[in-house]
């Protein structure tokens, strides 16, 4: 008999239709995937059944947990509910916990609240209950703020008071994406464990195909407020019928680089040797800084597409800054085309910058909202020793629009005209309208969707064919280096702990630490197979 | 522009100062009386068709001195405003992109250091040796507005630096004035005119303060601020002495407020689609 | 913690040095010679002698700044030209009318503020929120000294409530009190308005983060989580903007002593603003700026007090 069952269940903000007529059941002990990309309504799916939508939306449907129509109850009997019989785990671990109360206080308010302990039990009971997720009070002291603590142990918490009090039913959305993979692996694992102990039901909402399939016992798949597509997992993969979900799982498995000729040898295009950039303490005191980046030596060939791998504070984004030139580097040098960019001024940086330009994480952030698509465009032709007369600025902007795929008439465009995917060509075309030879990808597809992020992927191979440009591609996504890049460098804590061929490192990794984020990294196949395997 | 966009605040406060800007423009080139001449057999009439707002104890007609001091409030504040723009914004702007240097840290001191004299103050400082003149009051309450700017420009052009299309920026090789200029400044622009209206309405206020206790505005220009001062007298006798200029200010500064709220609701990066 | 503190002490103190120096300049030296400023251009060259002599303007500039410095340290603010008194004196029996009636518009404006502001965010787009905002709107245009004019006029002079000025001195007790009630209102007015929308804006902005969404998956009612999660992580900024607002209260508190005839450090520094009596106007000028920095310093003590974040940082 079904724990939770959701019938017809629609709901509109204003003029906007975000559900429409879903239909879902889960049963104890079950874990149910939801998969979409961003927009689709997995979210306020999950809301809905909280009944925690915004004030202004209109529902209609019917939500049952436990044979009790949640749909008919009143606000007031809601609350009883949510929380006792009803845990939720949000996405963003950074935000979702209150600044100003001690994490002990924060679980232990879920016993005081639905068990009426009293302050001294509850913390007793919330400091039992944070052990069991990972948490225990001589690691971890229950009187620290949430800022104390990292994004993994954050989580925790918020499972942790999610889980309580043991409810049937819990919802988590997206509760691994804001974070690194060994961490996401752990919090994966412990999520599991809390909903089998006491076997409830789960809810997982995702936008990662390959993270879901290793792990719910049946899979929905959500497109524009609607399940297109529903089945156990994983045979449900063997057997998609809609378009879309065919698409998803088309877009979701990248196929590897292939080269079909192999690159030319020539002198190498950048050069970085033992490079070291610190994070001075600010403040009166001088206090020894950090090193961020701490002694890396690598060539990049021309034509060649070099991977930078590494989790949230390896110091890969600031060795890309280090090497565009915008981040002083303490020790070492950087040499672009011969040339140190360290010392270099005036004409010789500007024939630096010329060669060497770079894209970022978000397609939002990089582009200046008050600027035309052309202005921004063509801001790099500012390093030119001749300024080109408005014509041949327009010529070469529109030209290069059309080699990223938009039309020359987008020029006249601001860039909340565009959406995620559009802007990222956008910010590709500035960095390409120079000509460079190299282009520093920050984190280029992270903040995509899946099947935009393949798209993008597709142009980037692409370009770098047809130009012979060389790629630094910064990622934390193992995935999409395997797709892409020729060369491979994984960076943990400032330093390289390995290097080499994509195929080799892959097939082979040497350092732990390869290891380890091999090992936790998604792969939709590993996953449908190994999944098989376990029920055949 | 809709409907949608055009908020009451808006409206309402684009009505209210336009009023007042309009009475200011009016009384250079005509006001009912003269608003300095003494006609002492005239003096504390109440309200009628010959004087709108009645008479003083000196028989000036109260309708023309407030037109003429709305004249004078709003040169003071409007100025006051301008200094403050003027040199707060590029001390903001410098402080911003030198972030952690030592000009920053000079910058963010001066800062503190004015702030620690409110307008008040500093004018009494400069009446103390120079004397009361609407002139002193503009210094004192510009000097004031400088730290405003300077704070405002500072803070949020510090969150944009660090934003990706200034990294772009510079790595397409653009200068620290040339980023300043193309996407710092625009992108506070709307922040720069919303805390304008509500300096100018503060200013308003301060100018009032300031000629009510003697430091502002002196005879016998008319002035908003004195003409209260000197209705307190009469207060029980001729309460329009203390209305009527007391409502041409409050009018003037819930304007300049409603309008900046309004501008704000435009404006705001918040609410529109780019983001 | 301790350390920032203290380092924070020490820069606020540099802060005030150098105000000292500013106010210095500008009374001192500015004016070439004060002594012959103050008397007045028809001075008696023996009594100008003599009061040149008594400020010790025949040493160099510097000299004087350091022993005025010096005399600051010790709590000696000079002697009255005018009132031929210590000027320490003065500003001492003076704070005892500006100071309670500061702290009483102080705290007047935070008893309307804060439930106001909560409610107006509890009904956000209601009739109750846009009728409190509009009056925090109306609130903010009115000038306090015309609010306390027509005060006098309505409660004073027409009604006979309250006396319409003066004050007969602390050891009248009550009556002294009830002095002091008109004139906070008028001061706490304008500053409640300004408050109001602070704790409205702020609680706001709170209430749409994601703390709050998981407060109620909690099972905690809107109510609930405004009293527990919202309020006291939104009182963080209004905490900032109270310790900004003091010191134009105590400036405000010097135009509206005007109104009410109170004999306060308005009162004294105005009048001396008229006679000319530089020495009592640096005074008042250097106790006012030492109370705004004070502040400064209270503020960030509350600030890292409400904020563990900060304190953090801060260590």
């Amino acid at each position: 008999m079904a724990l939770l069952d959701v019938r017809d269940l629609a709901v509109r903000i204003g003029d906007t239709q975000i559900l429409k007529s879903i239909s879902l059941s889960v049963v104890p002990g079950e874990i149910l995937g939801i998969v979409g990309e961003s927009g689709s309504g997995k979210s306020m799916t999950l809301l809905s059944a909280m009944r925690l939508l915004p004030h202004d939306a209109a529902m209609s449907g019917r939500i049952v947990l436990d044979n009790d129509d949640l749909t008919a109850k009143s606000e007031r009997d809601m609350c009883a509910v949510r929380g006792a019989r009803m845990g939720m785990i949000f996405q963003e671990p950074m935000t979702a916990l209150n600044p100003v109360q001690t994490i002990g206080h924060q679980v232990a308010e879920m016993f005081t609240l639905h068990r009426r302990l009293s302050a001294r039990e509850a913390l007793t009971a919330a400091a039992a209950h944070l052990t069991k997720v990972g948490l225990p009070p001589d690691r971890i002291p229950h009187d620290r703020y949430p800022h104390e603590l990292s994004g993994g142990q954050r989580q925790r918490v918020v499972i942790a008071i999610a889980t309580a009090l043991a409810p049937p039913l819990i919802l988590a959305d997206e509760p691994t994406t804001a974070l690194d993979v060994t961490t996401q692996a752990a919090i994966i694992d412990l999520l599991k464990t809390m909903a089998r102990r006491e076997g409830a039901g789960l809810v997982f909402v995702t936008h990662d195909l390959a993270l879901i399939a290793g792990l719910a016992d049946r899979i929905a798949i959500m497109k524009s407020g609607e399940i297109v597509e529903e089945g156990a997992a994983p045979a449900i993969f063997r057997t998609l019928q809609h378009p879309y979900s065919r698409a998803l799982r088309a877009a979701a498995t990248l196929p590897p680089r292939w080269r079909a000729t192999p690159l030319q040898p020539g002198a190498p295009v950048a050069e970085a040797r033992d490079v070291k950039v610190t994070y001075a303490a600010r403040g009166l005191r001088r206090s020894p800084g950090v090193n961020a980046v701490d002694g890396i030596s690598f060539t990049l060939a021309p034509g060649e597409i070099v991977g930078i791998v590494g989790e949230s504070g390896s110091g890969k984004s600031t060795l890309a800054r280090a090497i565009l030139g915008i981040q002083p580097i303490a020790a070492g040098n950087v040499q672009i085309a011969g040339a140190d960019i360290r010392t270099a001024r005036g004409p010789a940086l500007r024939d630096i910058r010329q060669r060497i330009q770079v894209v970022f994480q978000d397609p939002y952030g990089s582009l200046n909202p008050r600027h035309r698509v052309e202005t921004t465009v063509a801001e790099p032709l500012n390093l030119l020793d001749r300024a080109p007369t408005r014509t041949e600025r327009r010529a070469r902007v529109e030209d290069v629009l059309k080699r990223v795929g938009l039309t020359p008439a987008d020029a006249d465009k601001y860039p909340h005209q565009f959406s995620g995917g559009q802007r990222q060509r956008i910010a590709i075309a500035r960095a390409l309208i120079l000509e460079p030879q190299i282009i520093v990808l920050d984190e280029a597809v992270s903040a995509l969707d899946v099947s935009i992020r393949a798209q993008i992927i597709e142009l980037l191979k692409d370009l770098s064919d047809r130009l012979g440009l060389a790629y630094l591609f910064i990622t934390h996504d193992l995935a999409v280096v395997r797709a892409l890049a020729d060369r491979v460098l994984v960076m943990q804590a400032g330093k390289i702990v390995e290097e080499g061929p994509v195929a080799q490192v892959f097939a082979a990794p040497q350092h732990p630490h390869t290891k380890e984020l091999i090992a936790a990294s998604p792969d939709l196949e590993t996953a449908i197979a190994m999944h098989e395997k376990a029920k055949p | 522009m809709t409907a949608q966009t055009l908020s009451p605040n808006l409206i309402i406060g684009l009505v209210l100062t336009n009023v007042i800007a309009a009475a200011a423009v009016l009384s250079l080139i005509w006001t009912p009386y003269d608003p300095t001449t003494i006609v002492v057999e005239q003096r504390l009439l109440a309200p009628s068709l010959e004087h709108w707002f009645g008479t003083d104890h000196f028989g000036r007609d109260v309708f023309s001195m407030v037109l003429q001091g709305a004249r004078n409030s709003i040169a003071v504040a409007l100025i006051a405003v301008g200094v403050g723009i003027f040199f707060g914004v590029p001390l903001g702007l410098w402080a911003a992109a030198r972030q952690g240097h030592l000009a920053d840290e000079i910058i963010s001191r001066a800062n503190d250091l004015v702030f620690a004299f409110p307008a008040l103050l500093l004018a009494i400082l400069i009446t103390a040796i120079a004397g009361a003149s609407a002139t002193n009051a503009i210094l004192a309450i510009g000097l004031f507005n400088i730290p405003v700017f300077a704070r405002l420009t500072r803070g949020s052009a510090l969150s944009l630096w660090s934003r990706d299309y200034v990294l772009a920026a510079r790595v397409a090789g653009k200068g620290t004035i040339a980023i300043s200029r193309d996407h710092i400044l625009p992108n506070i622009a709307n922040l720069l005119i919303v805390q304008g209206t509500i300096q100018f309405a503060l200013g308003i206020l301060a100018e009032a303060a300031l000629s009510y206790v003697g430091l502002g505005t002196q005879p016998p220009d008319p002035s908003w601020g004195r003409m209260l001062a000197e209705s307190q007298t009469f207060v029980a006798l001729a309460p329009w002495l203390a209305i009527f200029p007391g409502a041409a200010i409050v009018i003037t500064v819930l304007g300049l407020n409603l309008l900046g709220d309004g501008l704000r609701d435009l404006l705001d990066p918040k609410m529109r689609a780019d983001r | 913690m301790v350390t920032y503190l203290l380092q924070r002490l020490l820069s606020l103190g540099l802060t005030l040095v150098v105000a000292t120096a500013v106010i210095f300049v500008v009374l001192n030296v500015v004016p070439g010679d004060p002594a012959s400023y103050m008397m007045g251009l028809n001075a008696d060259p023996q009594a100008l002698a003599q009061l040149r002599q008594e400020m010790g303007l025949n040493d160099p500039a510097w000299q004087r700044y350091f022993v005025w410095l010096g005399n600051l340290a010790t709590g000696d603010l000079g002697l009255s030209y005018t009132y031929r008194v210590p000027v320490t004196e003065l500003i001492g029996e003076r704070l005892g009318v500006s100071l309670p009636l500061t702290l009483m518009a102080t705290a007047l404006s935070l008893i309307i503020a804060i439930p106001l502001g909560v409610m107006a965010a509890a009904r956000r787009g209601k009739i109750t929120d846009a009728a409190i905002v509009g009056a925090t709107q109306l609130g903010i245009a009115i000038p306090n000294f015309w609010f306390a004019l027509l005060l006098v006029f309505v409660f004073a002079t027409t009604l006979r409530w309250f006396s319409a000025g003066g004050f007969p001195g602390w050891d009248e007790g009550p009556s002294a009190l009830q002095a002091l009630i008109l004139p906070a209102i008028a001061l706490a007015l304008p500053q409640a308005a300004i408050l109001t929308r602070i704790t409205r804006s702020s609680l706001l902005e709170t209430l749409s983060e994601d703390f709050i969404r998981t407060a109620r998956a909690k099972g905690l009612s809107e109510a609930q989580t405004l009293r527990r999660h919202a309020l006291r992580n939104a009182m963080i900024p209004v905490l900032t903007i109270l310790g900004l607002q003091f010191t134009f209260l105590l400036a405000g508190a010097i135009i509206v002593e005007n109104v009410f005839y109170l004999p306060g450090l308005g009162r004294l520094v105005l009048q001396a603003i008229t006679q000319r009596d530089l020495i009592v106007v640096q005074g008042v000028v250097v106790v006012l700026v030492a109370v705004a920095v004070a502040v400064t310093f209270l503020v960030e003590i509350a600030y890292m007090l409400a904020d563990p974040r900060v304190r953090t940082q801060r260590q």
